[in-house]
C-alpha cells in the first residue's frame, strides 16, 4: 500500500475526477498526496481478515431502509430549476460539444 | 463563563435563554421585530471584521417577525422559537437565497427548494436572518478554506473559530444570532463550539433529515444547532429532529423532549474517561480545563470510569479515506452543466467539465477529491476504501461495546484551544490531525454534545465533548448541563 503517487498518477486520476491541474498545482498536489497516503497507511497494521464493511452507521441499530411505492409525485417546478442554468433555452441545458474522438 | 462572549460590547441585550425569550414575546416585554432590526444593526457593526455572514435575508427575517409579533398580539400560543434570531450553515439550501457552500462554483446559486431543518426552524417560528460563512463544502477544521475569507473568532480575532462551521459557532458567540445551524461530518460543529466558547451538538446519524443539505460524505454528514447554553441547543434539536420522507437515511426513533431530559440530574450516572483521549499531544492547560470538569461531574453523584478505546488512533487515516471517497462521487456533480459556476470558452464538453472545476474548487476540495478518487480508483479500492471501511466497523463496535458499561463517554472536544489565523495552513496533514478526538464520534454513529468546560491562561475557551450511545442524546445533554452548571 505503500505506493509512491507520482505526477502521472496524479494526471490520471485528475483526469478521473475531471479536475485540470494546472503545472503550479501539480507538484505541490503530489506531495500533499503523498504525505497523507504514507499516513494512511497505518491501516495496514490492523487485521481486518473476516471484518465486513460497514458502509451505512444505521445497520449497527434496528433501522430498516423503507422504500415508498414507486409512484409519480410533482417534483421542483421547471422554470425555477432552468432558471439556474449557465445556458439554456428554458427546456434543454446548453453545453459545448462533445468532441468525436 | 460559561456561554458568555468574552469580547463583545453588546448594544443589544441577549435573551438569557429561549424560554425568557418567549416569555417576552407572550407578555408585550419584547417585539420580534425590535429583536431581528437591532440584531440586524449589530450584524452590520461586527460582520465587517468577523466576515460571519455571507448574505442577509432582511426581507424573509422581518416578514416572519412580523407573523409572530401578529400572534403575540392576539394573545394565540407562540410556536416553540418564536421569535429566536437564527443563522443558517451555507451548505443548507435556503429557498431563493444565495447559498454557496463557500465555494466559488455555486456563486450566486439560489436553490428551489428549502433544507428540511430550515423548514421546521421556521415553522417553529424562528427568524433567519442570514446564511453563514464555512469551510469550502464543509472542508477543514479552521474556516480558512472559504472562498470568501476566513471567519474570525470572536474571542479573538487573530485566531480561527474552528470549522468547518465557523461561521455558525463564531455568530453565536459574537452575538449576531441567538442560535445557529451547522453541520458536523468529521467534528465541524463540536471543535468550533469548543473555539469559540459555545454548546455544539452532533445529533445521531439520522436523526436530523438530512434533505436540503449540499452533501460532502452521506454517510457522515449531520445537521447540529448551536446555542449559548445547553437547555437551548437541546430545544433547537426538538424541533429539527425527526423522521423525513426525503431522506432515505432519516430515523423513525421518537424526538424526546430533550431540553426537559437534559434538566435530569446525573447522580449515579457512568461516565468513562477513555486514556487514549488524554496521551501524547493534548495541550495541558486543556487537559487541567477537562479534569475541573470531570471532577464536577465526580462532585455531582457520576461514577467516574476509567477505559480503553484501543482504535482511537486509526480513526483519522479511516476518516480521511472514508469521507473523502463519499466526497470525490458527491462532488461530481459540480460540472457547470445545470447550475452553478461556468467556465467560460472552453471548445469541447469535456473541457468545460475540468476547467469550471478546476477554477471553481479551492485547494483543499481539489485534494480531497484526489484522494478520495485515487482510494476509490481499480487496483486501490480494496487497500483503501474497503479497509477504512473495515476498519470503521471495529471502531464503531468498540464504542457500542463501551456503553454497555458505561451512560457516557467525556474527552477534550479538541487536542489545542483555538490556534492563529495561517498557523496550520501550510501543512494539511497537521490540520487533519486536529480532528482526532471528533472524528471516532463520526465514524461511528454516535451522538455528541461540545460544552464549554474553562478556558486557558489566555482566556482561550476550552470544550467538553460527551459522547452518548446511538439515539442517547438526553443522556448527552443531561451531563453536559452538569458540567455548565460548575461554571468553570
Amino acid at each position: 500500500m505503500t505506493q509512491n503517487v507520482t505526477v502521472q498518477d496524479v494526471e490520471r486520476v485528475a483526469e478521473l475526477a475531471h479536475l485540470k491541474l494546472t503545472p503550479e498545482e501539480m507538484p505541490r498536489m503530489s506531495a500533499d498526496l503523498n504525505a497523507i497516503l504514507d499516513y494512511v497507511a497505518e491501516l495496514n497494521e490492523l487485521d481486518t481478515a473476516g471484518v465486513e464493511p460497514l458502509a451505512q452507521v444505521s445497520e449497527l441499530g434496528d433501522f430498516v431502509s423503507v422504500q415508498r411505492a414507486d409512484e409519480l409525485r410533482p417534483s421542483l417546478d421547471r422554470a425555477t430549476v432552468m432558471a439556474q442554468a449557465p445556458e439554456s433555452d428554458g427546456a434543454f441545458f446548453k453545453v459545448p460539444k462533445v468532441i468525436e474522438r | 463563563m460559561a456561554g458568555e462572549a468574552h469580547t463583545v460590547e453588546s448594544f443589544v441585550e441577549r435573551p438569557k435563554t429561549l424560554s425568557a425569550l418567549r416569555a417576552d414575546l407572550m407578555e408585550g416585554r419584547t417585539k420580534a421585530a425590535d429583536l431581528a432590526v437591532s440584531y440586524y444593526e449589530q450584524i452590520e457593526k461586527k460582520n465587517p471584521h468577523l466576515n460571519i455572514y455571507l448574505s442577509l435575508t432582511k426581507e424573509r427575517a422581518l416578514e416572519q417577525a412580523a407573523r409572530i409579533d401578529e400572534l403575540a398580539a392576539k394573545g394565540d400560543p407562540l410556536p416553540a422559537l418564536a421569535g429566536v434570531p437564527v443563522g443558517i450553515k451555507d451548505v443548507l439550501v435556503v429557498q431563493g437565497v444565495p447559498s454557496t457552500a463557500g465555494s466559488k462554483i455555486l456563486k450566486g446559486y439560489r436553490p428551489p427548494y428549502n433544507a428540511t431543518a430550515v423548514a421546521k426552524l421556521e415553522a417553529g417560528g424562528a427568524v433567519l436572518l442570514g446564511k453563514l460563512n464555512c469551510d469550502e463544502f464543509a472542508m477543514g477544521s479552521s474556516n480558512e478554506n472559504s472562498a470568501y475569507g476566513p471567519v474570525r473568532n470572536p474571542v479573538d480575532p487573530e485566531r480561527v473559530p474552528g470549522g468547518s462551521s465557523g461561521g455558525s459557532a463564531a455568530a453565536v458567540a459574537a452575538n449576531l444570532a441567538v442560535a445557529t445551524l451547522g453541520t458536523d461530518t468529521g467534528g465541524s460543529v463540536r471543535q468550533p463550539a469548543s473555539f469559540c466558547g459555545v454548546v455544539g451538538v452532533l445529533p445521531t446519524y439520522g436523526r436530523v433529515s438530512r434533505y436540503g443539505l449540499i452533501a460532502f460524505a452521506s454517510s457522515l454528514d449531520r445537521i447540529g444547532p448551536f446555542a449559548t447554553n445547553v437547555r437551548d441547543a437541546a430545544t433547537v434539536l426538538g424541533v429539527i429532529a425527526g423522521h423525513d420522507a426525503n431522506d432515505a437515511t432519516s430515523s423513525p426513533a421518537p424526538v424526546e423532549d430533550y431540553a426537559a431530559e437534559s434538566d435530569r440530574p446525573v447522580e449515579g450516572l457512568r461516565i468513562g474517561v477513555p486514556a487514549e483521549y488524554f496521551a501524547e499531544g493534548l495541550d495541558g492547560e486543556v487537559r487541567a480545563a477537562i479534569e475541573k470538569g470531570i471532577d464536577a461531574l465526580k462532585g455531582a453523584g457520576c461514577v467516574i470510569k476509567p477505559i480503553s478505546l484501543p482504535h482511537t488512533k486509526y480513526a483519522i487515516p479511516t476518516y480521511y479515506l472514508v469521507a473523502t471517497a463519499e466526497a470525490s462521487a458527491n462532488l461530481a456533480r459540480f460540472d457547470g452543466v445545470r447550475y452553478g459556476y461556468r467556465s467560460p470558452q472552453s471548445d469541447t464538453l469535456s473541457d468545460m467539465y475540468s476547467h469550471s472545476r478546476d477554477e471553481g474548487f479551492g485547494a483543499e476540495v481539489k485534494r480531497r477529491i484526489l484522494l478520495g478518487t485515487y482510494a476509490l480508483s481499480a487496483g486501490y479500492y480494496d487497500a483503501y476504501y474497503r479497509k477504512a471501511q473495515q476498519v470503521r466497523r471495529l471502531l464503531a463496535e468498540e464504542f457500542l461495546r463501551a456503553f454497555a458499561h458505561v451512560d457516557a463517554i467525556v474527552t477534550p472536544t479538541s487536542p489545542v484551544p483555538a490556534f492563529k489565523l495561517g498557523e496550520k495552513t501550510g501543512d494539511p496533514l497537521a490540520m487533519y490531525l486536529a480532528d482526532i478526538y471528533t472524528v471516532t464520534a463520526s465514524l461511528a454513529g454516535i451522538c455528541g454534545v461540545s460544552v464549554p468546560c474553562g478556558a486557558t491562561q489566555a482566556g482561550l475557551p476550552v470544550g467538553m465533548q460527551v459522547l452518548a450511545k446511538h439515539f442517547g442524546e438526553s443522556t448527552a445533554f443531561r451531563v453536559a448541563r452538569a458540567v455548565e452548571a460548575a461554571g468553570l
